[in-house]
């Protein structure tokens, strides 16, 4: 079996998570190339082929472009599946491809159990089965779902290059918000999502973040919704902290949730929902109305 | 100018979901049904686009699904699309993306849109296909994962949300498929003489089978939970009492207590 791999390259530096891709295709058991638009300087550790666009002349957002030269070297490798991280590059290249090519996409691939590819779906309380119907298939796998593999040595450089008029011109990056709290020094966060139900509940949360001596932190819908700063918001794009404990008040559990805080030691998830998804990687799981909870908490603690 | 949103309607996601008959999906027993969240951040963007170019635009919602998806066509038809488009299919949930992006862009083909609006993903299936097949299928341009969204002279200005808090932003020709992240805006809530007047706007029906002519790439061969990872201790019961032993589990496994 044969991958062809779509390494990651971003302000003028390869991605750490391209090596995720080595791991997916280890645990497929294939042979792999890769792909990746990028810099001669910055080139992955891997002792492969290589096929190798210019990010000074390819751009490092163009996809229209990007689908073309994973197109010439599908064309001269002709792999079984052509793989990308379930990234904003990813996601947003994957469904060109296999357009392009009318083949089947499996998206957000987090296992691999016996021949069929392991997807989450039901804001991840539910997992899927899928397998193309396709000889070839474009497949995407989760962020952290493979491990790191890197195998050292220098590739064998092909050399890509296209050129394509596109309808779409990237212009810049926008730098994340810069942060009024270091959620990542923080030996204690207790996390506010949706399940408190309103902005002036954040207080309560707040409160025994406070009795514990920690930090607010926030899933995206309670940003969104700007009942908390960006700041504070935990998960892929947020912050990604590892504090001693973790307490998630009213957070299901998404992956890119999960993402950002399943490292942290020592994790209480406090919901209403048995079945939340968060439960697979709480230490404790409550299951009780976190309103009721949380001020009884901290009522306690202050005593 | 003419613009399109897509809508999908999805289960609440508090449900509890149990396989259905096949198998492969979830059984329809004892849901509870709302818009797909990144599909409302869609309708907002929409008729915020349809407010700023005035009576020189239309804004056409479309679903595919069975009869229950008119509660999703009504609420976007409130929230300020025009009219609306209801593609009928009692087994929209055992297409896959390619067969409903085949669909979309079967029905938008003879239609010459401007600007094609759909979420980045459904929160049922979260496959994150859908949109930029469609834009595929239709030869336009497309950007995904937008956190901000302008329109002037002609072009789209796409800020689109990548990891870590960093953005990426890039100027889209027309006509294009644009496919809308949490956090977008706020999206509005229909108020009630929005909702009556919804009442009188036009929702065209067509079967299915007049738009679909694709077999599907890839298949579902089950549905089910996780496996159980374990380690895991659930507490339930009254809450003072659970007070106690998480207190006495803090003081017991962490240090933070001390
Ligand atoms: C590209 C991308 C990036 C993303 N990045 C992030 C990120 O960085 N961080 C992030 O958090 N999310 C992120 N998300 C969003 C993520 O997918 C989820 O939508 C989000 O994490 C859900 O937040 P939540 O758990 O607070 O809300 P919900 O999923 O709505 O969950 C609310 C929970 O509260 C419980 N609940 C409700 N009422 C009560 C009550 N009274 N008492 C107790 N429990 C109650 C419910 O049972 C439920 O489990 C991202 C999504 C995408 C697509």
């Amino acid at each position: 079996m044969k991958t062809l791999l779509i390494g990651e390259y971003r302000e003028g530096r390869l991605l750490e998570s391209t090596y995720e891709l080595l791991g997916f295709a280890q645990a497929l058991g294939a042979d792999s190339s890769l792909f990746i638009v990028a810099r001669e300087d910055q080139l992955p550790a891997f002792a492969g082929k290589l096929y190798l666009a210019d990010a000074a002349a390819a751009g490092e957002y163009n996809p229209d472009l990007h689908r073309e030269l994973i197109f010439q070297a599908v064309e001269q490798e002709q792999p079984d599946y052509i793989v990308f991280l379930h990234s904003s590059y990813g996601w947003d290249l994957a469904p060109r491809v296999a357009a392009k090519l009318k083949i089947a996409q499996v998206s957000e691939i987090s296992a691999i159990t016996a021949g069929e590819f392991e997807v989450g779906c039901c804001n991840a309380k539910m997992r899927r089965s899928v397998k193309p119907a396709t000889e070839k298939a474009v497949l995407t796998i989760q962020a952290g779902a493979f491990p790191v593999l890197q195998p050292g040595g220098s590739p064998q450089i092909r050399k890509l290059t296209a050129s394509l008029s596109s309808n779409l011109e990237f212009v810049g990056y926008e730098p994340a918000e810069a942060k009024d709290v270091d959620l990542a020094k923080a030996e204690v966060i207790v996390t506010a999502g949706r399940g408190i139900g309103k902005k002036e509940n954040v207080p309560v949360i707040h409160a025994l973040a406070k009795a514990l001596g920690g930090e607010l932190g926030a899933s995206r819908p309670v940003v969104d919704a700007g009942w908390v700063e960006h700041s504070h918001q935990v998960g892929t794009t947020g912050q990604t902290v590892s504090p001693k404990l973790y307490i998630a008040c009213g957070v299901s559990g998404a992956i890119q949730h999960l993402a950002g805080m399943k490292k942290s030691d020592f994790i209480i998830a406090i919901n209403k929902d048995k079945d939340a998804p968060i439960g697979e990687v709480a230490d404790v799981l409550v299951v009780a109305d976190v309103m009721q909870f949380v001020p009884a908490m901290t009522a306690k603690l202050g005593r | 100018m003419k613009l399109l949103v897509c809508v999908k309607q999805v289960p609440d996601m508090e449900s509890r979901f149990k396989p259905d008959s096949r198998g492969v999906w979830f059984s329809e027993t004892d849901l509870a049904w709302r818009m797909n969240e990144y599909d409302e951040y869609a309708v907002e963007e929409a008729v915020k686009l349809r407010e700023q170019l005035g009576e020189s635009c239309e804004l056409t919602v479309l679903s595919i699904g069975p009869d229950r998806v008119g509660e999703v066509i009504k609420k976007a038809l409130a929230m300020g699309a025009d009219r609306a488009v209801h593609v009928q299919d009692l087994d929209a949930a055992g297409k896959d993306p390619w067969q409903i992006a085949s669909i979309i862009a079967g029905y938008a083909k003879e239609q010459s849109y401007d600007i094609i609006f759909t979420g980045m993903q459904s929160q049922d299936r979260g496959s994150a296909q859908v949109g930029v097949l469609v834009a595929e299928l239709l030869g336009f341009t497309c950007a995904t994962t937008l956190v901000g969204f302008a329109f002037a002279d002609g072009v789209i200005t796409a800020k689109r949300e990548l990891e870590g808090g960093l953005k990426g932003v890039a100027k889209l020709q027309i006509p294009a498929v644009v496919t809308c992240q949490l956090g977008l805006n706020i999206p509005r809530y229909p108020t009630l003489p929005n909702i009556m007047k919804a009442k009188r706007k036009e929702i065209a029906a067509i079967p299915v089978t007049e738009l679909l002519k694709e077999e599907p790439l890839a298949a579902t061969t089950s549905f089910h939970p996780p496996a159980k990872k374990g380690g895991g201790v659930v507490l339930e019961g009254d809450v003072g009492e659970l007070v106690e032993k998480v207190i006495a589990i803090l003081k017991d496994k962490t240090a933070v207590l001390r």
